[in-house]
């Protein structure tokens, strides 16, 4: 995490990165229909996790707004998908939960601890009821359908999010704006004092992680073809990113990626091979994760690495 | 030349004036004291200076530009640093981290990281934490991590230095070094507010002292003027001296 010591990896790891988008990039072409859609739902949470974390990890203020954000996304598809084209729809979605999160966050990023948890979370129901209460009462319609977009297709838009989002988290933590993030986690107070414009940054950064979750929703809308207020705001939504980031490693940058991929992928597994126990599961899962890997997976792994290289920690 | 200047500053915390009508200024160039029972209102005068509070009355002046109504990031850019009663660190992030945020976003203008880390290595130098600045900042002991908050606050070059009881919970050793810190910050041009309650500092380090009791000045001067004044002696030497006996 150190501001000073970001340069030594950086062409390793642009190398494997590339290798990785290359593999990635080319998989539809051989991969089963299966395989795709699997990677597409993986790609879902992983877009979602990468930006709860993009602000939430460093600062400390845990959002559960990603549902409100993703929601308005899935909405934004649901009436813009038959006028406009998909490309559109994606960046006005984004846009939207863009522009949502920048009013919300200017009004209530001064809370904190625990008053904003609540209230993020509070957003999602309120969206949820006030959007129910819309189409009811106005518009007279309980759902909406929404044009459906090839398989293969939706993977390369997911994948092409996820790369800008990857893209946008590396450089922001790499930026001075990484380190001042951080500093608001440690002690925002301070942070002031510093000469840093703490509402401001958070406000922003707020803002561009939801970007990333509403075009996920946009996106992902095409694949339910049918969705009403309760699918779109679905409160899982919110509470999955938590648990997939802290799972992977909140404080490391592939962290929150291996966490979502690893979820996602076992709660596929579990939902096919143990339908009536796979929330047990999950939650011990969960349960031994928190105890006995407090830096996630990859806290773990590098702490084995280190020790099977024979470093130790050099702090004094 | 007056550099920062206040006129009637009040705050109450719901009933109680915790600074109430104060004057004040202090000139470019001095350590200003700025002593008191605990209570007094010291630093709460720091966090009316520092934007931390917003005064319920009076101005603030730095610079002869009125300065309240604004927030803390903009004092701070306008060149007035501070510390903290408690030590406030980013104890998670290392020690150079700990200096470099405030070269990238307290000074006024741009300037690049290299010349950040530069910056922030020559002031770790400058409090002596050159060896530790890869250390976390929270492995520091309260002594370096005080002179750690010092070098933070000194790397948004400040022209105003508000140092909150940098010497309390230190021993005599470290007292005496931590004197000598200010004594070069003053070296360098930049004038200094500090609170303290280690009265050998205040009056070496001192070359005006003002006194503040249950929120008002009742006394301003020299260290000498300030150790022979009766009322000074009354509410503040001499209680110290009666719970000392």
């Amino acid at each position: 995490m150190e501001f000073t010591q970001t340069v030594s990896k950086k062409p390793f790891e642009l190398g494997l990165s590339l290798l990785i988008l290359i593999l990635l990039a080319t998989l539809p072409l051989y991969a089963s229909e299966y395989v795709v859609v699997l990677l597409t739902g993986i790609f879902m949470y992983i877009i979602i996790t990468l930006s709860w974390t993009m602000f939430s990890g460093p600062t400390g203020y845990i959002s559960l707004a990603p549902a409100a954000f993703f929601g308005i996304g899935v909405y934004t598809s649901a009436l813009l998908g038959l006028v406009l084209p998909l490309p559109a729809v994606i960046v006005i979605g984004g846009l939207a939960g863009f522009c949502l999160a920048l009013l919300v966050g200017a009004l209530t990023l001064r809370l904190r601890g625990i008053y904003f948890v609540m209230f993020t979370f509070g957003l999602v129901e309120l969206l949820l009821h006030f959007i129910l209460w819309w189409e009811v009462n106005i518009t007279g319609t309980t759902g909406r359908v929404v044009p459906s977009v090839p398989n293969r297709m939706v993977y390369y838009i997911l994948l092409g999010i996820f790369v800008v989002l990857m893209f946008t988290t590396y450089l922001i933590r790499n930026s001075k704006f990484g380190i001042a993030l951080q500093s608001i986690g440690e002690f925002e107070e301070a942070a002031a004092h510093r000469g840093i414009n703490v509402n401001a940054l958070k406000t922003i950064v707020f803002a561009v992680s939801a970007l990333f979750m509403a075009a996920a929703g946009a996106i992902m809308a095409t694949r339910w073809t049918y969705i009403d207020p309760k699918i779109a705001f679905n409160p899982l939504i919110s509470f999955m990113p938590v648990l997939m980031a802290i799972f992977g490693g909140i404080r490391y940058l592939y962290g929150p990626i291996i966490g979502a991929a690893f979820f996602a992928y076992v709660e596929e597994f579990l939902i096919t091979r143990f339908p009536y126990h796979y929330m047990l599961i999950f939650g011990i899962i969960m349960v031994v994760a928190i105890l006995y890997m407090p830096d996630g997976l990859v806290g773990l792994i590098q702490k084995l690495w280190k020790r099977t290289s024979g470093e130790t920690d050099a702090v004094t | 030349m007056r550099l920062l200047e206040g006129e009637g500053v009040t705050k109450y915390f719901g009933g109680l004036a915790a600074v109430f009508e104060v004057d004040f200024h202090v000139d470019q160039g001095e350590v200003f004291g700025l002593i008191g029972p605990n209570g007094a209102g010291k630093t709460t005068l720091f966090n009316l200076i520092s934007a931390a509070l917003k005064p319920r009355s009076g101005i603030i002046k730095f610079k002869d530009k009125i300065i309240t109504g604004l927030k803390p990031h903009q004092i701070c850019r306008l060149g007035v640093a501070r510390t903290f009663q408690t030590v406030k660190i980013f104890a998670n992030m290392s020690v150079l981290d700990n200096v470099i945020l405030g070269s990238l976003f307290g000074a006024a203008t741009h300037i690049s990281s290299a010349d950040a880390k530069r910056q922030a290595t020559a002031l770790l130098e400058f409090v002596g934490l050159t060896v530790l600045k890869s250390a976390l900042a929270k492995d520091l002991t309260l002594a370096n991590q005080k002179r750690l908050e010092v070098a933070g606050a000194l790397a948004t070059q400040p022209e105003l230095l508000l140092l909150d009881e940098i010497m309390a919970g230190l021993n005599p050793t470290e007292v005496i070094q931590a004197m000598e810190l200010v004594a070069r910050i003053k070296d360098k041009g930049i004038t200094v507010i500090m609170i303290e309650h280690v009265m050998k500092a205040i009056m070496n380090v001192c070359d005006r002292i003002m006194v503040l009791h249950h929120g008002s000045k009742i006394a301003e001067g020299t260290p000498q003027q300030i150790a022979n004044s009766q009322k000074v002696i009354e509410v503040y030497l001499g209680e110290r001296a009666h719970a000392g006996s």
